[in-house]
């Protein structure tokens, strides 16, 4: 366990390393930020000025080691559009994101386990079905044009929803939520469902084809013959085995849901961090940037380690092979 | 001719006949690669000809709509480009982009997998390695950061006219992948077959034998995932140029015109988004039913 725990943080640490040098060479090999902050007819007393400001005329180590010691301590520098600390960006936009994609994904997990258990119970079902083709559609349809399309039909022409920004939220400490006000949470929804479509007709699919075969399984058959209720063999003893596939996919496609949430930011106009970096991309606003890219990683380096764990905690089977082989 | 004729007697085109959603998914892609390929012969307006363009056509709706004019059949946007036109020569872009993009993905992941299936040892766990870290982060996020940080390194004015090499770079770099597990997979079975053993006892060097014995041999699979892989890639390639990090406006693509569609949304002028968003869904369905159709027609256990 142990062993596996530290192979898995080696690797990390790894990954981490290998992103931060690519945010380090944006810092190093990238146009001058001067020129875009000041425009044509500044006097070079201005761009010298600035220049020494931002730290850009020191030598490449020094720029370097800066970078590394700051990125641990969570300093990224300022901003060169907004020129405010891009550690305070990040505070501001961090929680937006992390709504949107957890609403995203307890909305993609409750309604894509609920039908797939349905599809696969009512198999010939005529609504089992339905879902399925419509699933089958929701997978071909890109994220940005699911979110075009719903703005359109409920912002445009129904006009019962907003159609971009998160709304009035409220501000606990550091942390602004939407959820405890109607207007928050009304700007939340359109997004939310965009966000979770692909990973909702994903697990769907999934649950319904694992259920599937485990229903045909010798066990399933067996505790049907001793005359449990169909409930309790549904539930209490189909579904369980049915989860541990799940756990994993699900965990990864949190992975795929804050990827996408740079879409469905953008399409929405959510000031999360996703829309910051699309917007840092267009500006060329390099700390943003590499302030950016570190965190993605950083987020996805958890995930996947976490995923490893639950995975390696659910099923027993992987436990005691590997320390069978161990020994 | 003799292999034709074997083609129309052989199991493929069989399993083609009996199954009327690929024949209608084929013909829709067929309708959608010739009208991207052909768009400067085909299409009815050349929308990037100043001369031809008016601003007195601006923004007409479809013909069949109120105001709309029978030469512009779906109607024109802000600079009086017709859309039909614009959304030919947009998937031609997006075609461009997307099969460059698999062809680069193709050199690079079967010869890493065949390098890693074949020579085997440290260069195999490093290479898988590398596959699993990539595998962990979507690909379609790997292709975003990479275009949008690797456009940062050009120099500002060259941007948009490099622009594309960026984006098949980015989408062709995150797609290698599944090539090389596939490939490594099958070059470890062909490996240890007779007729490689032959060849190194005869004293065939080991590159000739991988590349000439081995190889073709492998090949077979990549054809499946490379379809289903164009597919994605115009997907991808849409979804970066609608956030901006793709295709530049004066060189649009299908995602590009997407993007400017959608400023125009809450003006009611649903056409400039609804159309380019169509092709896009048609194009990359039908050549997904197609190659999840050539996935199983290909695949012996199911015959």
């Amino acid at each position: 366990m142990l062993a596996f725990i530290l192979r898995r943080l080696f690797q990390a640490v790894l990954v981490m390393l290998a992103v931060g040098l690519v945010a380090f060479s944006l810092f190093n090999y990238v146009g001058d930020p001067v020129n875009l902050m000041l425009g044509q007819d500044a006097t070079p007393e201005q761009r010298e000025e600035l220049r020494r400001d931002l730290g850009l005329d020191q030598p490449f180590y020094i720029q370097y080691a800066r970078f590394v010691g700051n990125a641990v301590q969570g300093e990224f520098g300022l901003s060169l559009r907004q020129a405010r600390p891009v550690s305070t960006l990040i505070k501001e936009r961090l929680p937006a994101t992390l709504e949107l994609a957890f609403c995203a994904a307890a909305l993609a997990l409750f309604l894509g386990l609920v039908m797939g258990v349905y599809t696969a119970l009512r198999r010939r079902g005529y609504f089992s079905q339905v879902l399925l083709t419509v699933s089958l559609i929701g997978v071909s349809l890109p994220t940005f044009l699911i979110g075009i399309l719903l703005i359109y039909v409920f912002a445009v022409t129904l006009q019962w929803l907003p159609s971009y920004s998160r709304g009035e939220v409220t501000q606990l400490g550091w942390w602004s939520t939407g959820l405890f006000n109607k207007d928050g949470l009304k700007a939340l929804i359109l997004p939310s469902i965009t966000l979770s479509l692909g990973t909702m007709t994903l697990i769907m699919r999934l649950v319904r084809s694992e259920m599937l075969e485990v229903l045909r399984t010798d066990y399933i058959k067996f505790a049907r013959a001793r005359g449990l209720s169909n409930r309790a063999v549904h539930f209490g003893h189909a579904l369980k085995n049915t989860l541990v596939p799940v756990i994993t996919i699900a965990g990864l496609q949190l992975g795929a849901i804050i990827a996408f949430a740079i879409v469905t930011e953008t399409v929405f106009q959510w000031p999360g961090m996703g829309f910051l970096f699309i917007q840092s991309v267009q500006a060329a606003d390099i700390p943003v940037m590499a302030a950016y890219l570190v965190m993605i990683a950083l987020i996805f380096v958890t995930i996947n380690l976490i995923v490893d764990l639950l995975y390696y905690l659910v099923d027993p089977r992987l436990r005691i092979e590997r320390s069978g082989s161990a020994h | 001719m003799d292999t034709l004729k074997r083609f129309f007697d052989g199991d493929i085109w069989w399993s083609f006949k009996q199954s009327p959603l690929t024949i209608g998914a084929s013909i829709v892609a067929l309708i959608c690669i010739l009208g991207a390929v052909l768009s400067p012969l085909l299409a009815p307006h050349n929308p990037y000809d100043l001369a031809q363009i008016s601003l007195l056509n601006s923004n007409l709706p479809p013909s069949w709509m109120k105001e709309g004019v029978a030469s512009f059949p779906i109607g024109t946007d802000q600079q009086g480009r017709d859309i039909l036109s614009t959304i030919m020569y947009g998937s031609r872009v997006s075609l461009l982009v997307a099969v460059s993009a698999v062809l680069m993905s193709i050199v690079m992941g079967v010869s890493l997998g065949l390098l890693s299936g074949y020579v085997g040892g440290r260069l195999d766990s490093f290479i898988m390695r590398i596959a699993d870290i990539q595998l962990s982060f979507p690909a379609i996020l790997v292709a975003l950061l990479l275009a949008g940080v690797g456009r940062q390194f050009l120099p500002r004015d060259q941007q948009d006219s490099l622009a594309i090499y960026v984006i098949v770079f980015s989408i062709g770099l995150t797609g290698w992948v599944q090539y090389a597990r596939t490939v490594r997979g099958s070059a470890l079975v062909e490996k240890s077959k007779e007729y490689v053993q032959a060849a190194r006892v005869i004293g065939v060097s080991k590159w000739r034998i991988m590349v000439k014995h081995v190889l073709p041999n492998v090949l077979g699979p990549v054809l499946v995932i490379a379809t289903l892989n164009v597919a994605t890639a115009i997907l991808t390639e849409a979804t970066l140029s609608f956030l901006g990090v793709g295709m530049p406006p004066t060189q649009p693509s299908l995602g590009t015109l997407i993007n400017e569609g959608q400023n125009f949304l809450l003006s009611g002028e649903w056409w400039l988004t609804f159309f380019p968003g169509l092709a896009l869904v048609a194009m990359v369905m039908s050549v997904n039913l197609v190659g999840d159709w050539l996935r199983d027609a290909l695949n012996p256990k199911l015959r």
